[in-house]
């Protein structure tokens, strides 16, 4: 049976950042919390009109209990999925369903982190496993890193290239005011800094920010009636392959390729009819894989396709067009914040905002290249 | 005994096991319950130890701290694994590059390396 999904029955009609950057004094859930509000808000709904919520924290294994009781929701259903940077597109996915099928009529997805004041450090529960730690990785970098050392020794991709993604990152941000991370940047900047775990150097590793954010999704013919332009979603698919990276059958692929390939069946849709992208940007390497993997250029094909400026302003793909993780905000799982960037981008209200955008994608990445879910959003 | 602490009391002893599937013969690692996508009941064997680098990161430090390598091994009868490869300068080490296993003790514990081979 070919896999059924309601392409375009639902569709974000609120959305919200908060607290990106640094925002001393706030816990992780005060943070979700006011995206939450900023969202529901934004969709012109009351918190009473929210009976479901799907929600990751950080910090809190059972954050899906914490935030109902914090603003004061009775959910029918609470879906605390934590497939890492992951689990919003997931949850995107089981909400649209849900929506389509009348078991719910409002979604709430929330994600917030104050890893930047709380510690300075990424904030995951996640950690080697046993058959790793005695090597002294450094989690979850070094796994990424393994894989990038692959696709160099593969297919000839250079530090110069990562570094394509780096600065294209950095000039989007420039553009973005609620960037974190601004200022010249180049290629040279990003060789000459430190190697952290080969090849990988500082300048390929995401930020460690605070922020938050949150959409609502509600039934299409709802949508109508809200203030907001509806975003519809057209496809949401998610695959997870493994956990540990010695647990990849090949370090150069992830299950971006089934997620993606399956979100753009739901959509009717082909790569090639994506007008803006945005991609789970842990490291440098995440992008180049899921631009191969999604299918917008060949396997072994990445560098080559972001060099040059490939996906910088004015290249042939817009790419993270917020900064990424990498130059506009990482509170952790990142996921939420790009689905955020494609929404906006429909809508027609991002910073850095796209001429008619028709169709935008948004990636998301957990664990060690591990759990891959894919959404399309856009206006048939 | 679970099959996760049959294998570390096997390194303890100095044996580096692997499981294959009874039907399949494919080897797997690390030990589970039974072979990863079908199920089926599995068997111990000794592995011979042969493996190349598949994919090595170094690892920068601080100084005085030095910079350390850590690699995953595709072992000859098939399954990756993380580990480290002693006797060699991190630089030196590279994807292709034939290692063999080792037992070392590290602390409490048996610890599985490799040495260029």
């Amino acid at each position: 049976m070919a896999e059924q999904f309601p392409c375009g029955k639902t569709a974000i009609v609120g959305l919200a950042t908060h607290g990106i950057g640094e925002v001393p004094g706030f816990s992780s859930m005060e943070l979700a919390a006011g995206a939450g509000l900023k969202a529901v808000a934004d969709a012109g709904l009351a918190l009473a009109d929210i009976d479901a919520l799907f929600i990751c924290l950080p910090d809190d294994l059972f954050a899906g209990m914490a935030f109902a009781e914090y603003l004061g929701l009775k959910p029918r259903f609470t879906d605390n999925n934590r497939t890492g940077g992951s689990a919003f597109m997931s949850h995107m996915a089981t909400a649209a369903m849900m929506l389509d099928a009348g078991s719910i009529d409002a979604a709430l997805v929330a994600y917030g982190s104050n890893q930047r004041s709380g510690g300075g450090k990424l904030s995951t529960p996640a950690k080697s496993n046993a058959w790793e730690a005695p090597y002294r990785p450094l989690f979850p970098l070094s796994s990424y890193a393994l894989a990038a050392a692959r696709h160099c020794h593969q297919f000839g991709t250079t530090r110069e290239q990562l570094a394509e993604i780096a600065v294209a990152a950095r000039l989007w941000a420039n553009g973005n005011p609620e960037a974190f991370a601004k200022g010249a940047l180049s290629i040279a900047d990003c060789l000459a800094s430190r190697i952290v775990s080969s090849p990988l150097s500082v300048r390929d590793c995401c930020l460690v920010t605070d922020g938050a954010a949150a959409i609502v999704m509600t039934r299409a013919d709802r949508a109508r009636d809200l203030p907001q332009p509806a975003v519809p979603v057209l496809g949401a698919a998610a695959a997870t392959w493994w956990t540990a990276i010695s647990q990849a059958p090949d370090l150069t692929e992830t299950a971006a390729r089934e997620s993606g390939a399956r979100a753009f069946a739901m959509a009717g849709l082909a790569p090639a009819d994506i007008d803006v992208v945005q991609l789970y940007d842990a490291f440098t390497i995440n992008t180049l894989l899921f631009l191969e993997d999604l299918g917008f250029c060949p396997k072994g094909e990445g560098g080559r396709f972001v060099e040059n400026g490939g996906i910088a302003p004015g290249g042939h793909l817009p790419v993270n067009t917020n900064g990424g993780g990498l130059s506009c905000c990482h509170p952790g799982m990142y996921g939420l914040m790009a689905i955020v960037e494609a929404a906006r981008q429909v809508r027609g209200s991002a910073a850095n905002q796209i001429p008619d955008v028709q169709f935008a994608l948004a990636h998301g990445s957990g664990g060690t290249l591990s759990s891959q879910a894919t959404v399309i959003l856009g206006n048939r | 005994m679970g099959p996760e602490a049959h294998w570390r009391a096997a390194l303890a002893d100095g044996s580096f096991l692997l499981q294959r599937g009874r039907q399949s013969g494919r080897a797997f690692f690390p030990p589970r319950i039974a072979e990863p996508g079908t199920g089926d009941e599995t068997e111990w064997f000794e592995a011979c130890g042969e493996g190349t680098v598949y994919s090595v990161t170094i690892i920068g430090q601080k100084p005085p701290a030095v910079p350390y390598a850590v690699v995953l091994v595709e072992l000859a009868e098939g399954p990756r694994l993380m580990s480290r490869v002693e006797g060699v300068a991190p630089e030196a080490i590279a994807i292709g590059m034939a290692v063999k296993a080792r037992i070392i003790r590290e602390g409490d514990a048996p610890l599985l390396v490799f040495d260029p081979a």
